[in-house]
């Protein structure tokens, strides 16, 4: 079966942005290798004449009524934030220096 | 006398009858976990002044003669998925610590409604993900029959809590077994509901479509009470089953089995089950087929593929679900230096945040769901899940419920898998069929394995809504095994040092 590469995890965890040390990298590319053997093993008997199933409940889109309901307060909102500014939630730098 | 050893069934007659009151009830629990939870670590979290504050309305409400609902003032220790309002809530990740939700999670709400006196938070594996609460970024939890050995998990502190008399029941959520195997090895009843059938609004989601909540009790009866209490449709969970819940209460109490039929579940016994639990699991059979039950075999040729759908589905979904931890709006956020970008801070809040089987899953997850390994992972992970449905609706053809072990062996040394992921996820094999498929699952003690003398759980299986049968089954062989024994199961555990009951 195909390998995972150090660099391929590494990439992984840039998408799921999660910074990684050297001994991270390291540990993970080993068990990802064991965890993807032992997982291929779905590709046994998935084949094209079995539909998949996403969810147990087969559904279609849920939908209420468009009516005003109660939500939270802006003070109950940002009652978790790491920082918050005016009624807002206070963030790093999105967007580098110009 | 002391309450704590009684059923929530008890309890709550003894609180009509006046013979106790809520805040006496409540206090004497308390005690308790004073008195064991250093060495149990069942909690993360007490909420002390609060239930006492609650326990003492619901004493003057039962003064004024309110009519009450069966379970007002009984304690119950809630995991720590839930969110509560203003309650810290941490999924047991150091990336929620401090956090306190500023709403009740539908549950929560519920048993509110009923007066239930929410004790406190519980501990768990990480997100929910693991099978012995190790995963704890706040230290695991033991087992009150060994304090030594794990009690199962991801609801491993919910099931403790229970088994060790700090609570009469307990609320899990289970996702591939996550309440049934730590009810099994903590020998209480866990019952893991019809996907859909417990709303999952506030429950801080792992993998959305397998996540379910349930309750945990020492008693068939007093988990069919608070499964009664929290089940019904939600409007605010867009997967909410929207149909009649039926009467788990009257199941539980039926004891007749006469004439069903039991199916065994062929691929779920053999190599890999320990020698004592497998016995326990034939004399649970042979017991069955004397209380007038048919036992028929069935097989479920693909559920050998469950475990493998599984650790590709529900890392998926949580490489998904968990995106949300971006340190942004909640929770934790690292290196904040007014010099770093939002990416930035986000890496490094998430490296600090997160525990390792927790990034191994993100990492698998995303892997699986990345071009070029989508359908080879992911996409067939969702076709094993189409077949392990259709093995369930034949057998379901055969059998009124299903059968097997809960888990391939009893509680384990804490530390024995922490190293060896894979050995870890085996625990969850004869679970996981059920989460797949949406369909109920309920594990009751069925003895000691003679090898260690420790709980061994017996699973029983229903289709979707039809949960009443579980309690029905259920209710059967726990009352044939108490006139066995002579006594309840819980009356074999040994005391704990300290312990008040």
């Amino acid at each position: 079966m195909a390998g995972i590469s150090r660099e391929e995890v590494a990439n992984l965890a840039r998408l799921a942005r999660i910074q990684m040390s050297d001994e991270e990298l390291d540990h993970l590319s080993g068990e990802m290798q064991v965890i993807l053997s032992a997982v291929a093993k779905v590709q046994e008997v998935a084949n094209s004449d079995v539909p998949p199933t996403s969810h147990p409940i087969p559904i279609t889109n849920v939908t209420r009524e468009d009516v005003v309901t109660k939500s939270l307060t802006v003070e109950q909102a940002l009652s978790g934030a790491p920082k918050k500014s005016e009624d807002r939630f206070q963030v790093p730098q999105i967007l580098g220096e110009e | 006398m002391s309450l704590l050893k009684k059923t929530a069934t008890e309890q709550a007659q003894a609180l009509a009858a006046k013979q106790i009151s809520a805040t006496e009830l409540v206090q004497e629990h308390y005690a308790q976990i004073k008195a064991v939870d250093n060495e149990v670590k069942a909690f993360l979290y007490l909420d002390e002044k609060n239930a006492l504050a609650q326990a003492a309305t619901i004493d003057k409400k039962r003064a004024a003669g309110e009519k009450l609902s069966p379970l007002a003032g009984i304690p119950l220790a809630l995991k720590d998925v839930m969110a509560q309002a203003n309650v810290p809530t941490t999924c047991g990740s150091k990336i929620l610590e401090g956090w306190r939700p500023p709403y009740d999670a539908t549950l929560v709400t519920k048993l509110k409604a009923n007066d239930v006196v929410i004790l406190g938070k519980t501990n768990m594996d990480e997100f929910a993900m693991g099978s012995s609460t190790e995963n704890s970024a706040f230290g695991p939890t033991h087992n009150p029959w060994d304090l030594t050995r794990i009690p199962g998990g991801s609801s491993g502190g919910s099931a403790a809590a229970v088994a060790a008399f700090e609570a009469p029941i307990s609320i899990g959520t289970d996702t591939g077994g996550s309440i049934r195997q730590p009810a099994a090895v903590c020998g209480i009843v866990g019952v893991k509901p019809t996907y859909g059938s417990v709303s999952r609004y506030g429950l801080i989601a792992f993998s959305s479509s397998l996540d379910q909540a349930g309750p945990f009790a020492r008693t068939v009866e007093d988990a069919a009470m608070v499964h009664a209490a929290i089940a019904g449709f939600d409007p605010k969970d867009s997967t909410s089953i929207n149909s009649p819940v039926p009467d788990f209460v009257s199941a539980a109490r039926k004891k007749d089995v006469k004439g069903l039929k039991i199916g065994v579940v062929k691929e779920l016994s053999g190599d890999g089950y320990q020698t004592g639990v497998a016995e326990k699991f034939s004399q649970t059979l042979d017991l069955l087929v004397s209380l007038g039950a048919q036992i028929v075999e069935v097989s479920c040729p693909n559920f050998q593929y469950a475990l493998a759908a599984y650790y590709l589905v529900a890392p998926s979904e949580c490489s998904s679900n968990l995106a949300r931890f971006d340190a942004m709006r909640y929770g934790l956020r690292v290196g904040d230096d007014g010099q770093r970008s939002a990416e930035e801070v986000m890496n490094l809040t998430r490296q600090a945040g997160f525990g390792r089987e927790v990034k191994r899953r993100i990492i698998l997850g995303t892997y699986a769901l990345s071009s070029g390994y989508y359908d080879a992972y992911y996409g067939s992970a969702q076709k094993v899940r189409t077949l392990i449905k259709q093995d369930f609706d034949n057998a379901f053809k055969s059998a009124d419920v299903l059968v097997s072990p809960t888990a391939p062996t009893t509680a384990f040394k804490i530390g024995e898998k922490a190293n060896d992921p894979l050995a870890m996820y085996l625990n969850d094999i004869a679970t996981i069929p059920v989460n797949m498929a949406g369909i109920c699952g309920l594990s009751l003690p069925n003895g000691l394995a003679s090898e260690d003398q420790l709980p061994s759980g017996f699973q029983i299986m229903a289709p979707a809504m039809a949960d009443d049968r579980l309690y029905l089954v259920g209710g059967a062989i726990e009352a044939a095994l108490k006139d066995k024994w002579g006594k309840p199961f819980w009356e074999f555990a040994p005391k704990l040092k300290g312990s008040k009951c």
